[in-house]
C-alpha cells in the first residue's frame, strides 16, 4: 500500500519495470520452464499419502477366488456376444439375474453430428445392462458403480467375466453398506453418457434414451475395468476424464496401495515407476510420464469410460489390464481381489471422497506434485502478460482521454475476430453437407477441411476488414488494441488453468511469448511466420507429435498429419458428444485472441 | 448529442432483447451473482402464484419483495420483460440530471477560471471544460446501458433494476429541485430495500445548499427546512407502508422484507461480505456480528456527511458505493449503479494512478466467479474458500475504486482535508477484516 500511494517509490518502481520490462518476461518465461520441469525431480514432489481415515489400514483379507469362473463367464459372454452381433442383452440379464441382483436395461441411440471414422461408427443403437446388488446392511442411500465396456471384436470379455464373478462373489457377502451397481455399456462412452445421463435425470447432449428403471443411491464412486487376455502382466491406472478434470488423488493412492499389497505391477501412463531418481535415465523417465499425463489432461478429452462420471462429482478412475512381455504374470482371480479390497474400502466411507487433492500431477504412482507445486509455473507466465500490461498500461489515460484513439478502432478488430471464432465453432459441422456435394470427400474429411480452411481465411481476413471500417491505424491505437488483447488473454488463460491447468499451461508456453512481444514494428515475414508457427493449431500438432514421441510410436510427417486431422474431428465429436469444452474454448476465444495480435503485426 | 443517444438506446435494446431470446437468459438468472433471494424473479413468480391462490405471498421462505413489488408485476407479469427491459431507461434520467446540474454549475467553475492564479496548477485540470461536460451525460448513459452488469442483471429480470430505477429518478429529482418528489421517492427507495435510509443525509445537503441555508445547529431555518423534508420523507414512508398493509391484509411482510435483509438467514453465496462469515460462525454471536456488519452501511453516513457537506451530489455517490458493497444480499445490478456515476467523476480520474489496475481487478473477478463456481459446486474440486476469497477481491476492487476519487476530491478547490484518511483506513480495515 505504502509503495503505491508514495509518488516517489512508486515513479521508482514504474521505471524500473518500465526499464527492464523485457529482461524480466524473458526471465520470468525461462524461469517457468524450469520449475515446470522440475516438478518431475523426485526430491522436489511429495510422497502420496492416504488421506481418508474411512479408507486407512484394516485388517481385511480379500478372499475371492473365482478367477476361473470369471473366464469361463468371459468365454461364454464373448460367444453370446458373437451371436447377437451386439450387447447380448437377454443372456446378460438372466446372469446377472441369476448372481441375484436386481437387473435393468436401458436402450439409447445417438446420430453423431457427422461419422466418427476412428471408431467407425454414425448412427449408434445400443443397450446398457445393469445390476443392482442392494446393500443388506443400510438405507440405500449410497452407491458405487463397478462399469465393464462390451466391446466389440474380442476385446474387454474378461472384463464382463471377472464383473459377473464378483457379482456373485460380493452377493454372499454381508457387509455391503452401500448399493454395488454392476454396469456393462455398450458403444463406450456413448452408452456410459447415457448411463448416466438417465440415471442423473439430466439431458445435456441431446441423447435419446430410456429412463433407468432402477436406481440405487447417490453413486460415491466408480470403477471402471478394461481386461482383454486371461492373464496380465501390469495394470495400468487412469485418471484424466472430461475437460482435464480428475479424480479425487485418494482414489489413485487406494489402486497403489492394493497393488503394493498384492504384489502386482501398476502403472500410469503406461509407465512403470524407476526407482533411480538421481541418474538422468530416472528423471527423463518421471518427465515423461508427467508430460504424458500433462498433454492428456490438456486435451480434454475422457482416456477410460470412467471419465464422464467426474462431472457428476463421482471419483472415478479406470483400470485397464495389460499383457506386456514379462515373465511374472497374474491370473484374473488377483484382479478380482484387488477390486475386492478397493471396493471394501470404498464401502467403508463415510462421506464423498474429500480430503485428498483434487489437482495434482503425477510423475509416477507414487509421487505427486500438487497445486501449490505447479501453479508458480503457470503463475510465472501470466505475470509476463501482467508486466506487458502495466508497459502500455502505464501511461494510463488513453482511455479516459478524449483525443485518444475511439472506441471503433479497437472494437472493430475485437468483434470481427471474435465473428470469426464463430465461424469456426459454426460452420464445420453446419456446412458438412454443402461441402460433400462439391468436393470429392467423406463427411468427416468435410468438416475437418472446413475448420482448416476457416481458421486459415481468418488469417487473410481481420487486418484488410478492419482497415477498411475505421481507415488508417494510429500508433495509440495498436497499443489500446494490445492492452486489450494481452489482459484478455491473461484472464483467459488464468481461467483455463484453474479448471484444466495442463491446457492453460500449454497454450500459455506456446502463446505467451510472441504475443508478449508483439507490435507493428517488427520485421514482417519473419514475425507472421514465428506468429503462425506459435498460433493454437500449431500447438496442437506439436503435442500431437510429443504425445507420439513420449508413448514411443514416433510417426512420420505425414503419419503425424492425419493424426492431427482425426484429432481435431476427436475434438468436435467430444463436444458434441459429451460437452468437452476444449473445442469451444479454442474457437471461441483463445484463436480470436491470437488473431488480435495478428491484427496488430499488420496495424497501419 | 440526441443521436448517438439514440443509437446507444437502440444497441441497448437490441441486446438485451436478443439475450431475452436465446437460451443465455435461463442460465444467467440462475447465478448467484446475478440474482439474491431478495430480487430473483423465480420467486416473484412463486409470489405471485401464491397470491392467486388467496395465500399470503410471505407465507413460504421463498419470497422477499415488497408488497407494492408484488402487486405491480400482478398488473404486469405478462409484460414482465418489457418493464425489465424500460427500467435502464429510467436511469438515464441520470444522464439528463448530471447534464443540467453541470450546466448550471459551469458559471461557478468559470470564476473559478478567472481566480485561478489562486489556486496551484494542477487545479485547474480539474475545472471540467464545457466540451467535457457536454458529454458526460452520454457517458453516464453508457456506463450504466452497456455495462455487462446492468445487462445481466436486466436479462435475469432481477427487480434489482427497478430498485435502481427508483433510486434514480429519486436523484433525479433531487438535483431538479422537488423536495416533495425527492422525499417521496426516497421513502420508496427505503421501503424497497432500507438501506437507501442513508441518502436522506446527502438529499438534506443538497436542498440546503441549493436553498442557501447554512448548515447550523442554531439556526432556525436550517431546522425548519430539515423538519419539513423529514417529514415529507416520513410521512411518505408511513403512507407507502399504510398501504401496503390494507392492500395485503396483514404486516406478514415486515419480518419477511426487512426482517430477511437485517438478519441475513439466507446464506446462498453472493458478491457480498456476509454469507461466507455466517456460514462459518457459532450461533451465539450472531447477533453481534450482524450488527457490527449492518452498521457499516449506516455509519459511514455520519462522517461522509461531515466531510463531504460541500459536495452532496459526490456524497450520493459514495453512498450508494458504499450502500452496493456493504448491503446484506448484494448483486451485480447494485455495482452497476453507481459505476454508472463514475464518467461524471471523469475529471478525478487523471489524479487516479491505480484506476487501471482496479478495473484489471474488477474484469479478473468477474471472469473468475463463475470459474470458481464451477469448480466448487459442479466439479467438487475446490471449495468455499477459493470463492469467497475472490469475493473478498472483488469488494477489495470496489473499495479502491470509491476511495480514490474520495481521497483525489482532496485537491479539489472545493477541498477538504486529510481526515479523509481517516475514512479511507477504516473502510479498507473492514474490507480487511472481512
Amino acid at each position: 500500500m505504502g509503495l503505491l500511494s508514495d509518488p516517489n517509490r512508486r515513479k521508482a518502481l514504474t521505471n524500473l519495470l518500465t526499464r527492464l520490462n523485457a529482461p524480466i518476461c524473458m526471465v520470468c518465461y525461462l524461469a517457468a520452464i524450469v520449475w515446470f520441469m522440475g516438478l518431475a525431480f523426485e526430491p522436489f514432489t511429495l510422497r502420496t499419502y492416504m488421506s481418508e481415515n474411512a479408507m486407512g489400514s484394516t485388517m481385511v483379507e480379500e478372499r475371492f477366488s473365482s478367477g476361473e469362473r470369471a473366464l469361463s463367464l468371459a468365454k461364454e459372454f464373448d460367444a453370446h456376444k458373437r451371436k447377437a452381433g451386439g450387447m447380448p442383452v437377454e443372456w446378460l440379464v438372466k446372469a446377472m439375474q441369476a448372481r441375484g441382483l436386481e437387473v435393468f436395461t436401458q436402450s439409447f441411440s445417438r446420430k453423431l453430428p457427422f461419422p466418427d471414422e476412428n471408431k467407425e461408427r454414425y448412427m449408434v443403437r445400443g443397450t446398457n445392462v445393469y445390476g443392482i446388488l442392494r446393500a443388506p446392511r443400510a438405507p440405500r442411500t449410497e452407491a458405487l458403480v463397478i462399469t465393464a465396456p462390451c466391446s466389440p471384436g474380442n476385446s474387454d470379455n474378461q472384463a464382463v467375466g471377472l464383473l459377473l464373478a464378483l457379482a456373485q462373489y460380493f452377493r454372499n457377502q454381508i457387509f455391503w453398506a452401500k448399493d454395488i451397481i454392476f454396469l456393462v455399456n455398450e458403444h463406450d462412452l456413448i452408452g456410459m453418457q447415457a448411463w448416466l445421463e438417465g440415471y442423473h435425470h439430466t439431458n445435456i447432449t441431446g441423447m435419446e434414451y430410456s429412463p433407468l428403471q432402477g436406481r440405487a443411491g447417490s453413486i460415491q464412486a466408480a470403477l471402471s475395468l478394461e481386461l482383454s487376455s486371461d492373464v496380465i502382466t501390469s495394470l495400468d491406472l487412469i485418471l484424466e476424464g472430461l475437460n482435464g478434470q480428475l479424480p479425487n488423488l485418494d482414489l489413485a493412492n487406494l489402486f497403489y496401495a492394493f497393488c503394493q499389497k498384492l504384489g502386482v505391477l501398476c502403472t500410469i501412463q503406461g509407465k512403470l515407476q524407476r526407482n533411480d531418481w538421481d541418474t538422468a535415465e530416472g528423471y527423463t523417465h518421471a518427465a515423461q510420464t508427467m508430460m504424458l499425463m500433462v498433454l492428456k489432461q490438456a486435451c480434454g478429452r475422457s482416456w477410460g469410460d470412467h471419465g464422464l462420471f467426474l462431472r457428476y462429482h463421482i471419483e472415478a478412475a479406470s483400470i485397464r489390464g495389460i499383457n506386456g512381455f514379462r515373465h511374472y504374470k497374474m491370473d484374473v482371480a488377483t484382479i478380482g481381489r484387488l477390486l475386492e479390497g478397493m471396493v471394501r474400502k470404498l464401502n467403508n466411507l463415510l462421506e464423498r471422497l474429500h480430503q485428498s487433492y483434487f489437482f495434482y500431477l503425477l510423475p509416477s504412482l507414487s509421487r505427486f506434485v500438487s497445486i501449490g507445486y505447479y501453479m508458480p509455473a503457470f503463475g510465472l507466465l501470466a505475470v509476463i502478460l501482467l508486466l506487458r500490461v502495466s508497459f502500455p498500461g502505464l501511461d494510463h489515460f488513453t482511455f479516459f482521454n478524449p483525443s485518444g484513439p475511439g472506441v471503433l478502432t479497437v472494437l472493430t478488430p475485437v468483434v470481427i475476430s471474435h465473428l470469426t471464432g464463430v465461424a469456426l465453432y459454426l460452420l464445420p459441422v453446419h456446412l458438412q453437407e454443402m461441402a460433400v456435394e462439391h468436393f470429392p470427400v467423406s463427411e468427416t474429411e468435410a468438416v475437418v477441411l472446413t475448420a482448416v480452411a476457416i481458421y486459415t481465411a481468418g488469417l487473410a481476413l481481420p487486418h484488410n476488414t478492419q482497415r477498411l471500417l475505421s481507415g488508417e491505424g494510429t500508433e495509440q491505437g495498436w497499443k489500446v488494441l494490445k492492452l486489450t488483447a494481452l489482459l484478455y488473454l491473461a484472464v483467459l488463460l488464468g481461467c483455463t488453468a484453474l479448471i484444466n491447468f495442463s491446457l492453460g499451461f500449454v497454450l500459455a508456453v506456446t502463446l505467451v511469448p510472441i504475443t508478449a512481444s508483439m507490435t507493428p514494428h517488427m520485421p514482417k515475414a519473419l514475425s507472421a511466420l514465428a506468429m503462425v508457427l506459435l498460433s493454437p493449431a500449431f500447438t496442437i500438432l506439436y503435442c500431437v507429435f510429443i504425445y507420439q514421441e513420449l508413448i514411443e510410436a514416433p510417426v512420420s510427417v505425414g503419419e503425424g498429419w492425419m493424426l492431427f486431422l482425426s484429432v481435431i474431428s476427436q475434438g468436435i465429436l467430444d463436444h458434441a458428444l459429451y460437452g468437452s469444452l476444449v473445442y469451444p474454448l479454442l474457437a471461441l476465444f483463445i484463436y480470436p485472441c491470437w488473431l488480435m495480435f495478428w491484427n496488430i503485426l499488420f496495424w497501419s | 448529442m440526441a443521436a448517438p443517444l439514440t443509437l446507444l438506446l437502440i444497441v441497448a435494446v437490441t441486446i438485451r432483447a436478443v439475450l431475452f431470446r436465446s437460451s443465455l437468459a435461463e442460465l444467467i438468472s440462475e447465478r448467484v451473482e446475478v440474482v439474491s433471494p431478495l430480487n430473483a424473479w423465480k420467486r416473484v413468480v412463486e409470489g405471485l402464484a401464491l397470491l392467486d391462490l388467496g395465500v399470503s405471498p410471505y407465507s413460504g421462505d421463498v419470497f422477499h419483495e415488497t408488497p407494492l413489488m408484488i402487486y405491480l408485476f400482478h398488473f404486469t407479469v405478462d409484460y414482465a420483460e418489457i418493464v425489465f427491459m424500460v427500467s435502464p431507461y429510467f436511469v438515464d434520467c441520470l444522464s439528463c440530471l448530471l447534464a443540467s446540474l453541470d450546466r448550471a454549475k459551469i458559471f461557478r467553475k468559470q470564476k473559478y477560471a478567472l481566480e485561478s492564479d489562486r489556486y496551484p496548477a494542477d487545479c485547474l485540470e480539474l475545472l471540467r471544460s464545457p466540451k467535457e461536460m457536454f458529454y458526460i451525460p452520454l457517458k453516464v448513459a453508457m456506463f450504466y446501458l452497456l455495462n455487462p452488469f446492468t445487462i445481466l442483471s436486466c436479462v435475469a429480470k432481477s427487480t434489482c433494476g427497478l430498485n435502481n430505477a427508483i433510486i434514480a429518478l429519486f436523484i433525479f429529482c433531487t438535483l431538479k429541485g422537488s423536495a416533495l418528489l425527492s422525499g417521496i421517492l426516497l421513502a420508496l427507495a427505503t421501503y424497497q430495500s432500507i438501506y437507501p435510509l442513508t441518502l436522506f443525509a446527502p438529499a438534506l445537503l443538497f436542498f440546503l445548499q441549493r436553498l442557501y441555508i447554512p448548515v447550523n445547529l442554531r439556526r432556525s431555518s436550517f431546522w425548519c427546512f430539515t423538519l419539513q423534508y423529514a417529514f415529507i420523507y416520513v410521512g411518505s414512508l408511513v403512507v407507502i407502508t399504510g398501504l401496503s398493509f390494507f392492500l395485503l391484509g396483514s404486516w406478514d411482510f415486515i419480518p419477511s422484507v426487512y426482517g430477511f435483509i437485517f438478519s441475513v438467514p439466507d446464506l446462498t453465496p453472493n458478491i457480498g461480505l456476509f454469507w461466507y462469515f455466517f456460514a462459518e460462525m457459532f450461533e451465539h454471536f450472531r447477533l453481534f456480528f450482524i450488527c457490527v456488519f449492518q452498521i457499516n452501511v449506516f455509519f459511514y453516513t455520519i462522517p461522509l456527511s461531515i466531510k463531504l457537506k460541500e459536495h452532496p451530489v459526490f456524497l450520493i455517490f459514495m453512498q450508494i458505493a458504499i450502500i452496493s458493497i456493504f448491503k446484506s444480499y448484494p448483486t451485480v445490478g447494485d455495482v452497476a449503479l453507481y459505476m454508472a456515476f463514475l464518467p461524471a467523476w471523469s475529471h478525478l480520474y487523471r489524479f487516479l494512478r491505480n484506476i487501471f489496475l482496479v478495473s484489471c481487478v474488477l474484469l479478473a473477478c468477474s471472469a473468475l466467479f463463475p470459474v470458481l463456481w464451477h469448480l466448487w459446486i459442479y466439479a467438487g474440486s475446490a471449495n468455499s474458500n477459493f470463492y469467497y476469497a475472490i469475493t473478498l477481491l472483488f469488494n477489495f476492487g470496489q473499495t479502491f475504486l470509491i476511495i480514490r476519487p474520495l481521497t483525489r476530491r482532496r485537491k479539489h478547490p472545493g477541498g477538504f482535508d486529510n481526515e479523509v484518511s481517516c475514512f479511507k483506513s477504516s473502510v479498507w480495515k473492514s474490507s480487511l477484516k472481512s
